[in-house]
């Protein structure tokens, strides 16, 4: 080994060790877990495959996968359709000297906590909330509507963080679209939708499948939004996962649902690799 | 027609914006229900707030995390980011992979495996393993960050500093480390927020001292409350004053 080669090790070997001992071990340790089995409250290690075919048999656990699927699914369409136009209107309908500003202000909130953020949502959509409040005084309702600790509260929640980031990677990704591509196509008699259809849609195609992406994988993940918005009515993988940590300490099959939801990730990134551009993010 | 896209701007304005409004404007509530209608304004709530011990105690606990573990996830990041930008190392395509990798995961699936580790090999919950944890998850960004940075312009005067007689720890500390000082600025600011608001990781991998999320969490089972408002609008305060010194750090240097 040359001399630059072990100086170069020296530089790295911290972080690579610390990457290896707190994250590498755990997540094999993990995976060796979700091999074992609980006995008597106690970890047998072991190679069985029990927690796995228990996610088959019992409703709760698998129902769990359907839920967290569905409401990921929807919020990541919602998020997509809802945060294009916004970003469409920034990148070309505000003046390019007021973009930046409008942009810092779309995506401001991101900023909120995530647990802060989700109780916010509380406060509207609770039954004294700002939404019923107002929906009664302008007579639309006569009694107050529940929104919350429901599925549409989680969505909503969701949706709401998912635009300000699809709006931050959509608009990007508009903007470094030359300008010439949308002047040739209206040059050769497309109007404004067939531009966009054939033209805008398919070059930032890429940038929308990597925001997608991105909002699945986090959505799919996440254990506060559906606890607090979502109430107890139906729990997705996440709130399962933490049921299992807390009440019986089955950490067995804590890791199993852990090892699923990579799994459930690994397949929405082969589904879309082709189109990732993961290191432009 | 002409005016669709500006209802459209304000509408999604009004969405992203009504959950923030409203956790601010009934931070300021005089009664005890955070929902309208609107009576105040009144500092009643921040008052209670700033004089409780143990949110008082939870917010300085999240501030020791928030910057012990971004100040160990920027100096572990930079070494790897030098290292590897300008050493000859085989695998080095494998090695920024596993760097990067903990980026791919959830926050609730690293700080399960953490969790796991830590009781089976007996080390106790606490502050410290937290901040472990939030260097795991920081150290990819900071690495990514710093390293996209290091480019062909500080190598010649490394190379410059090096013909001139410095030693390797001379030139990092006067040429690499101050040629970078945006990157490594932009690159702890942004781990102080992501810590800041780090809920899953610090409520697996904590116990006694808590950090302000987990603290804010144990508050939430008591329902809405103008107290949760007062709190929620502090640190929204602070993640947007460090986002704007990010900005300002980041975006003034490239225009």
């Amino acid at each position: 080994m040359s001399r630059d080669t072990a100086r170069g090790w020296g530089f790295v070997a911290p972080a690579l060790l610390w990457t290896l001992a707190f994250f590498v071990v755990p997540f094999v340790v993990m995976g060796a877990m979700s091999l074992a089995t609980l006995e008597r409250r106690e970890v047998v290690w072991g190679l069985s495959l029990a927690n796995y075919a228990e996610l088959a048999e019992k409703a709760y656990l698998w129902r769990a996968v359907l839920v967290s699927l569905e409401i990921t699914l929807t919020v990541t369409v919602v998020s997509v359709v809802l945060a294009y136009p916004l970003a469409w209107i920034i990148a070309f309908r505000v003046p390019k000297r007021w973009q930046r500003l409008a942009l810092l202000l779309a995506i401001l909130p991101f900023w909120t906590s995530y647990v802060v953020r989700s109780y916010a949502w509380l406060l509207v959509l609770a039954r004294e909330g700002v939404v019923n409040q107002t929906l009664m005084n302008i007579g639309l309702i006569a009694e107050p509507i529940t929104l919350a600790n429901t599925r549409f509260a989680t969505i909503t929640g969701f949706v709401h963080f998912f635009v300000m980031l699809l709006t931050l990677t959509i608009y990007a990704n508009l903007v470094q679209l030359s300008p010439n591509y949308r002047r040739a196509a209206m040059d050769l008699g497309a109007n404004a939708f067939q531009t966009f259809r054939h033209v805008i849609l398919p070059l930032t195609l890429p940038g929308i499948v990597t925001g997608a992406f991105l909002t699945f994988v986090l959505c799919i993940g996440d254990y506060v939004t559906p606890q607090i918005l979502g109430g107890n009515t139906e729990l997705t993988v996440p709130q399962v996962i933490m049921v299992q940590l807390g009440r019986r300490a089955d950490f067995p099959l804590a890791a199993a649902l852990a090892i699923v939801l990579m799994g459930i990730v690994t397949m929405a990134y082969l589904a879309c690799a082709r189109w990732l551009r993961l290191d432009r993010i | 027609m002409r005016a669709l896209p500006w209802a459209y701007l304000i509408a999604a304005f009004v969405f992203i914006y009504l959950p923030v409004g409203a956790l601010v404007l009934f931070s300021f509530q005089a009664g005890g229900l955070p929902v309208p209608p609107f009576e105040g304004p009144s500092l009643r709530w921040y008052a209670e707030i700033t004089g409780d011990r143990d949110l008082m105690e939870a917010l300085g606990n999240s501030l020791l995390v928030a910057l012990g573990s971004s100040f160990v996830a920027v100096v572990l990041g930079f070494l790897a980011a030098y290292g590897l930008a300008r050493h000859v190392l085989p695998g080095s395509a494998l090695i920024r992979g596993l760097l990067i990798a903990p980026l791919t995961v959830s926050y609730l699936i690293v700080g399960l495996g953490l969790l796991i580790v830590l009781t089976r090999t007996g080390v106790g919950l606490s502050l410290v393993t937290a901040g472990i944890g939030h260097v795991v998850i920081n150290l990819p960004l900071a690495f990514a960050i710093i390293y996209a940075s290091m480019g062909a312009q500080q190598q010649n005067a490394e190379r410059a500093a090096r013909d001139l007689g410095a030693g390797e720890a001379q030139v990092i500390w006067l040429v690499t480390v101050p040629m970078l000082a945006p990157a490594i600025a932009a690159a702890f600011f942004l781990s102080v927020t992501l810590s800041w608001d780090e809920f899953i990781i610090a409520f697996l991998l904590t116990r006694f001292d808590v950090t302000l999320p987990v603290e804010i969490w144990s508050l939430l089972r008591s329902g809405l409350s103008p107290r949760l408002n007062a709190i929620g609008s502090l640190v929204f305060l602070v993640s947007v004053t460090v986002v704007l010194i990010l900005e300002i750090l980041i975006f003034r240097r490239k225009s």
